[in-house]
């Protein structure tokens, strides 16, 4: 086993602050939906905002970091040994196999993530905030020259985009499970080093 | 508070109170406080008028008096609703006013002017020959009266009690005449307890018209209304319908729903309605939240801040149904049933009545259009509930608003052969009145011939709603409408179209859909975890 740094403090910060963010506006977004009681609907609405404007002061960041260190790349979609990662969380997870993407410095993300993670962040991300941020000026729509947009249209792409990052989030937390142990995973993202085979796994062992 | 610093608190407060006192301008030579309040209040002390030292025989000697100083005044009142009662709606071009709408409590004025007028400010309106050009006929006092003791008697055309009488007769109540020389003396602005001789009473009694206008806003507390106050702001209806040259803004022929024009400022020429909220507090309001102006540009201010009315201990009539009039009791005398509080819920002379205290009012949305069915309009007892008169207004009219209205529903006579509705003689001790003699026929034929409409003979009755906008009793704002209170299904503006309210509205397809993706997700998941957990354990 070898250790290497792979997330480093901001990125470690980011992911989860955007995570708790992410859950707490899912929580308060539903009851804001009207599926149930918590916070109580003007307070749901309230720090529904409050997170939605953090969210998106820690973005401008986050876009900032990606391009200013490079770490864009680590996105960049890729169809190479894609097709085999399936195929091992198909097949090879339940069979002991080998992981067939070895995480480096340099590709921090097998192609399988890079995929799920880009769908964030050009799908539902933008979604979400196009619509939510529309959302919390919907008074000024026809300022804006956009009057004609229907609440309702925008309020159900909103709601689209909430099912999507719900779907994103169960799918994201199970994956977290299923590094080399069920919890190495969530320790990398904490501490930021990850404990990857060896090149030669015999020589190391 | 350890006791040095009570000690220490009372010794700052009365030495306070003393600089304050020290501070006080002396008063003018001569003046004691009361006399003071007097020439603060006025240029005029009425009192020393020798032309108000009296004796009056009658209503309009005084009025002769008045207008002796005040030389155009009757020619301003002559211009407003208040004399006519009558008002053209110079949109629809309908004819409205008093004198000829239909509506669904008394139903109408013409044929019963001895009594309906009580609250008319003039004096000697018994039928339709009233001469409006007449300045002497213009009452003064009813609107300027100080003492609280002029009282316009019901079934005089609008004269107060010159001797002592009796309250409507064979009542054993006696009336004593009203002292016009004192009345007069003590003349002064308006008050709530003026406009409300009239205005609390509509429909009959005390708050059965409007709900959010009735006794108790005489001397409201701040919980019933944060403007009229009688210990805090203490407004006059005056001080927001601010009226110049007697014709006082503000009329629900033709309300302002939407007022965008912002606060009014002295000085600047506005000619907008200044009775809205928004000609005082502006169009943003809200300080401490942006979202709730927001929210104003859809909803009336009345909507959030109008939580119910009817709030001040005195009931509102919800509906009156004309159709049941006319039972007689055991005793063979026209019945009347009261509720456990002592409120008329049947009288023989009207029918069947349902009140309601802290009523919740219904919404709809409202852009300040409103029309009326009038004599001789159409309608048919096919047409399910005839609306004696309607808002307009929808979600894509820029004007229209969200306002809380007060629907009153009712069932009334109408004439089933040439399908209109009729104005009945109810008032009135002849041989014809529904009151005294309980025949429709003869009432309505009596009271048909007087506006010389046609009846065909044959009665039968309509159901009906009229909807009255809410505006008054505005709360304090910690008592205003919760936002949940509309963002939830079932909620007070469940029956409000034309808008997405979040809380409220779903596309329950895209929530299915969701849900059922999100739930087969983890099951996926789960499943996938599962099948890991059993061949590791091989």
């Amino acid at each position: 086993m070898q250790r290497i740094y792979i997330f480093k403090r901001f990125e470690r910060f980011w992911h989860w602050a955007q995570a708790l963010l992410v859950i707490f506006m899912l929580a308060s977004g539903f009851e804001i939906h009207g599926l149930y009681k918590l916070f109580g609907f003007k307070h749901a609405v309230q720090y529904h905002t409050v997170a939605a404007w953090s969210l998106i002061g820690l973005w401008v960041f986050a876009i900032f970091w990606h391009f200013t260190t490079g770490e864009w790349k680590h996105y960049v979609p890729t169809l190479d040994k894609l097709d085999a990662v399936i195929k091992y969380y198909l097949t090879g997870i339940f069979r002991d196999a080998p992981h067939p993407f070895r995480v480096t410095r340099l590709q921090k993300h097998n192609p399988l993530q890079r995929l799920a993670y880009l769908k964030v962040k050009l799908l539902i991300n933008p979604l979400i905030w196009i619509t939510g941020v529309l959302l919390l000026f919907y008074a000024d729509w026809p300022a804006w020259g956009i009057g004609r947009l229907q609440l309702g249209t925008v309020a159900v792409l909103h709601t689209i985009g909430a099912f999507l990052m719900l779907i994103f989030l169960i799918v994201h937390v199970y994956f977290v499970t299923t590094g080399h142990t069920p919890l190495a995973q969530i320790k990398a993202m904490i501490t930021g080093w990850d404990e990857v085979e060896d090149e030669q796994p015999a020589a190391a062992k | 508070m350890p006791p040095r610093r009570i000690w220490l608190s009372i010794v700052f407060a009365v030495g306070f109170a003393l600089s304050a006192w020290a501070d006080e301008p002396a008063p003018a030579a001569g003046a004691n406080p009361a006399d003071l309040k007097k020439i603060l209040k006025s240029t005029a002390d009425h009192g020393k008028f020798k032309e108000l030292e009296g004796p009056f025989a009658s209503g309009p000697d005084v009025t002769k008096r008045c207008l002796e100083c005040h030389t155009e005044a009757a020619k301003q009142v002559h211009r407003t609703k208040h004399w006519t009662w009558e008002f053209l709606n110079p949109e629809s071009k309908q004819r409205l006013g008093k004198k000829n709408v239909i509506n669904n409590f008394c139903i109408s004025v013409p044929s019963n002017y001895g009594f309906c007028v009580t609250c008319h400010v003039g004096y000697g309106w018994k039928d339709a020959n009233f001469d409006f050009t007449s300045e002497t006929n213009v009452d003064c006092l009813v609107c300027h009266d100080t003492t609280g003791s002029y009282k316009k008697i019901p079934g005089r055309a609008g004269h107060p009690a010159y001797e002592e009488m009796e309250v409507p007769p064979g009542s054993g109540k006696k009336i004593k005449p009203v002292d016009l020389v004192k009345v007069a003396q003590n003349i002064g602005k308006t008050s709530r307890d003026t406009c409300g001789a009239c205005h609390f009473f509509g429909g009959g009694g005390d708050g059965i018209k409007h709900g959010d206008m009735d006794s108790s806003l005489a001397a409201p507390d701040k919980a019933l209304d944060v403007h009229m106050d009688a210990t805090g702001n203490d407004f006059s209806c005056g001080t927001c319908h601010q009226t110049s040259a007697h014709d006082v803004p503000g009329s629900r022929y033709q309300p302002t729903a939407a007022d965008r024009d912002g606060a009014h400022i002295r000085g600047k020429a506005d000619k907008t309605n200044p009775a809205t909220c928004q000609s005082c507090h502006g169009a943003t309001p809200h300080k401490e939240e942006a979202r709730l102006d927001s929210h104003a540009r859809k909803i009336a201010c009345q909507t959030c801040h109008i939580p119910s009315i009817a709030r001040g201990g005195v009931p509102t009539k919800t509906s009156w149904d004309w159709s049941t009039a006319g039972q007689k009791g055991p005793d063979g005398k026209p019945l009347i049933k009261k509720d456990a509080k002592g409120h008329v819920i049947y009288d023989a002379k009207k029918g069947d009545f349902t009140l309601a205290e802290n009523l919740v009012p219904e919404y709809m949305w409202f852009n300040g259009k409103v029309n009326y069915t009038l004599l001789g309009d159409k309608v048919s007892k096919s047409d399910g509930i005839t609306r004696i008169n309607w808002f307009e207004g929808s979600a894509d009219d820029a004007n229209s608003l969200i306002w809380p209205v007060k629907v009153f529903r009712g069932s009334q006579p109408y004439d089933p052969v040439n399908q209109t509705l009729v104005t009945p003689h109810t008032a009135g001790d002849d041989d014809t009145s529904y009151w005294k003699n309980f025949g429709w026929e003869k009432a309505i034929a009596t009271g048909m011939a007087s506006v010389g409409a046609p009846f065909s003979g044959k009665v039968d009755f309509v159901k009906t709603e009229m909807v009255w906008p809410v505006t008054h009793m505005v709360a304090p704002k910690d008592k205003s409408v919760r936002c949940i209170e509309c963002h939830q299904q079932d909620g007070r503006l469940q029956h409000v179209g034309g808008i997405y309210i979040p809380g409220r509205d779903h596309v329950r397809l895209i929530d299915l859909i969701g849900f059922a993706l999100a739930g087969l997700t983890l099951l996926g998941v789960l499943g996938h975890g599962a099948l890991r957990y059993l061949s590791h354990r091989k």
